[in-house]
């Protein structure tokens, strides 16, 4: 795996999506870094650089797309960071450490992406990169409007099922479908991967071991460095991680992950 | 340029050279090799890794950092590999003939202390050990050993005893209520050196889920929140104790690290701030003479402590 590097990048771009005025969520475009490669799945940590010492952190973000010109991030505004990352400008000034972190893994199978609210980000990437696209498809479940996310980019290429989840009522159906198309996949020996907000996950995860089908998970963790060094962003291994010191025990999120084996992570231990 | 090299002195002789005042603080510069690739980490003056346990240690569940105005909070709770996996793994692929690397220790008895200051210090590539009696994230021993004096000797006094002509560095916790009384009692039982300050213990709620933002519900604070208060710490101390105070706590610039000379550093550790940005201790390492140059300061050891309070 490549060494991280970190930059100042300029802002090309912010471009916000749904409802004129709203500020929710957005495309982040920087200018792109000079990697030699990255895989999807990975990502970076950005801090704008006129942060002053009141924000202590850089924030995560799963890498969406880079072209031979920019890097393209999508987030969702959810705190103080996010909230003040709207505001970034074009010429703005980021700095950023990356790539990031392990990548999913691209077989050639069926593969499903269950992609739960932002979580779709680092989908756009993997779809762009695979080489058989055609082998691939989606479901999508969100809280917003689907007009505040970038899913027409999918709807236009793969199999696309969206679930709009307006309030708890609409979860069962949701949790249906996921399932029904995981037993599908673990059927047709297929491949499944997932990035989405942790009771998402934790339910594919759930699947994923009663079904006995190969599934990635893109953990996300409350994470101060990126870099392996603060401890703060951890998940518990479960006995089949191949690491066998580090079995059962807290491995980084940032340096282990973002991207699991299902199977090697047990999501009901080390957490509150 | 200027050189700012410093010497901190022990009673024996055995003292740590250091090419400069900057070594980054137990805990938020891993095992040192996860910043490799951020800078040059032999332009530092020394490497204090994360601390040790004779055993590896899980630590605390999660969510265990929260970000707060200007700091963190954290209760990792001393999740580490212990001290074996860190000889045979970790040590070998640190550059140790370029930078002095420090051991961090934590035990949760006198005995173990010693037993860990006895391993580490036939290590030759460990050039110091640094005691924490100060953690606020663990239940056994941490910061209460850092909060009585008399436990607080009994450690000291086991790890000297155990370490050799290794230097012992005893990291001191803000949480007491005379940091400068509990200095002079660490003294008096043989540390060679001080540093402070470990993090202030506190907290941060969501007033909607009415949950803890940490598991632990309480942690440590760290981050230029707590400058002032190390300030502070340092400056007592460093008037109470004759051996050499290392300043902890908030620093992020070069004007930082100078703060914490003027009250009486002999050299400081760079923490929370290597989250904010990974290179940013290189970054100090390089500003700092060109602002002592600026202030025409020529040696450290003589702006030291030079506060003019009258």
């Amino acid at each position: 795996m490549e060494h991280p590097i970190r930059m100042e990048l300029t802002v090309n771009d912010l471009v916000p999506f749904g409802a004129e005025g709203d500020k929710k969520s957005f495309a982040l475009t920087l200018k792109r870094p000079a990697w030699h490669c990255w895989k999807a799945g990975q990502f970076v940590m950005v801090r704008p650089t006129s942060w002053n010492s009141e924000i202590t952190w850089a924030r995560p973000f799963s890498i969406c797309r880079v072209t031979s010109e920019s890097l393209v991030l999508f987030f969702q505004v959810v705190g103080r960071g996010t909230d003040l990352m709207a505001n970034l400008k074009p010429g703005d000034k980021v700095t950023v450490w990356g790539p990031l972190g392990t990548h999913f893994a691209m077989e050639d199978k069926p593969t499903l992406l269950l992609a739960g609210g932002i979580g779709i980000a680092p989908f756009a990437g993997y779809m762009e990169q695979h080489k058989k696209p055609a082998n691939l498809s989606m479901i999508f479940s969100h809280r917003l409007p689907s007009g505040y996310y970038p899913i027409e980019t999918f709807a236009q290429q793969i199999e696309v099922e969206t679930f709009f989840e307006q309030s708890n009522d609409d979860l069962p159906k949701t949790l249906t479908a996921i399932r029904n198309k995981m037993e599908l996949m673990a059927k047709n020996n297929g491949l499944v991967l997932a990035c989405g907000p942790m009771p998402f996950l934790k339910n594919i995860w759930k699947n994923a071991l009663e079904l006995n089908v190969p599934t990635q998970l893109s953990l996300e963790q409350r994470m101060a460095c990126g870099i392996g060094a603060c401890l703060g962003c951890v998940a518990t291994t479960s006995d089949q991680y191949p690491d066998k010191e580090k079995a059962g025990l807290p491995v980084q999120t940032c340096t282990k992950g973002p991207i699991f084996w299902a199977n090697e992570l047990n999501l009901d231990a080390g957490s509150k | 340029m200027i050189n700012t090299n410093v010497v901190l002195k022990t009673l024996n002789g055995h003292g740590l050279h250091l090419k400069n005042p900057i070594m980054s603080a137990s805990g938020t510069f891993g095992y040192g090799t996860e910043f490799l690739p951020f800078g040059d980490i032999t332009k530092l003056g020394a490497i204090i890794v994360k601390g040790l346990s004779l055993k590896p240690r899980a630590g605390n569940p999660t969510p265990r950092v929260a970000e707060t105005p200007c700091g963190m909070l954290n209760a990792v709770g001393l999740q580490n590999d212990g001290v074996e996996a860190f000889i045979t793994k970790k040590l070998p692929e640190l550059p140790t003939h370029e930078v002095p690397v420090i051991a961090n220790i934590y035990a949760t008895s006198a005995d173990e202390f010693g037993e860990l200051a006895n391993i580490l210090s036939q290590e030759e590539k460990v050039v110091a050990l640094e005691v924490n009696i100060s953690c606020p994230n663990v239940k056994a021993g941490g910061v209460l050993f850092g909060q009585d004096p008399l436990m607080a000797q009994s450690i000291v006094q086991a790890v000297k005893k155990n370490a050799g002509n290794t230097p012992v560095i005893v990291k001191l916790s803000p949480n007491v209520t005379n940091i400068a009384e509990m200095a002079k009692a660490i003294e008096a039982s043989g540390a060679d050196m001080l540093s402070c300050i470990n993090t202030v213990t506190g907290m941060a709620v969501d007033i909607r889920s009415r949950k803890p933002l940490l598991a632990n519900i309480v942690g440590g604070l760290s981050g230029p929140a707590i400058k002032p208060i190390a300030l502070r710490c340092v400056w007592q101390v460093a008037q109470a104790v004759q051996i050499p105070v290392i300043g902890i706590g908030g620093i992020r610039s070069a004007k930082d690290v100078l703060e914490f000379i003027l009250v009486g550093a002999s050299a400081v550790q760079i923490g929370t701030a290597s989250f904010t940005d990974p290179s940013l201790i290189f970054k100090i390492a390089h500003d700092l003479p060109l602002l002592c140059e600026e202030l025409g300061i020529k040696n450290l050891e003589q702006y030291r402590n030079s506060l003019i309070t009258d």
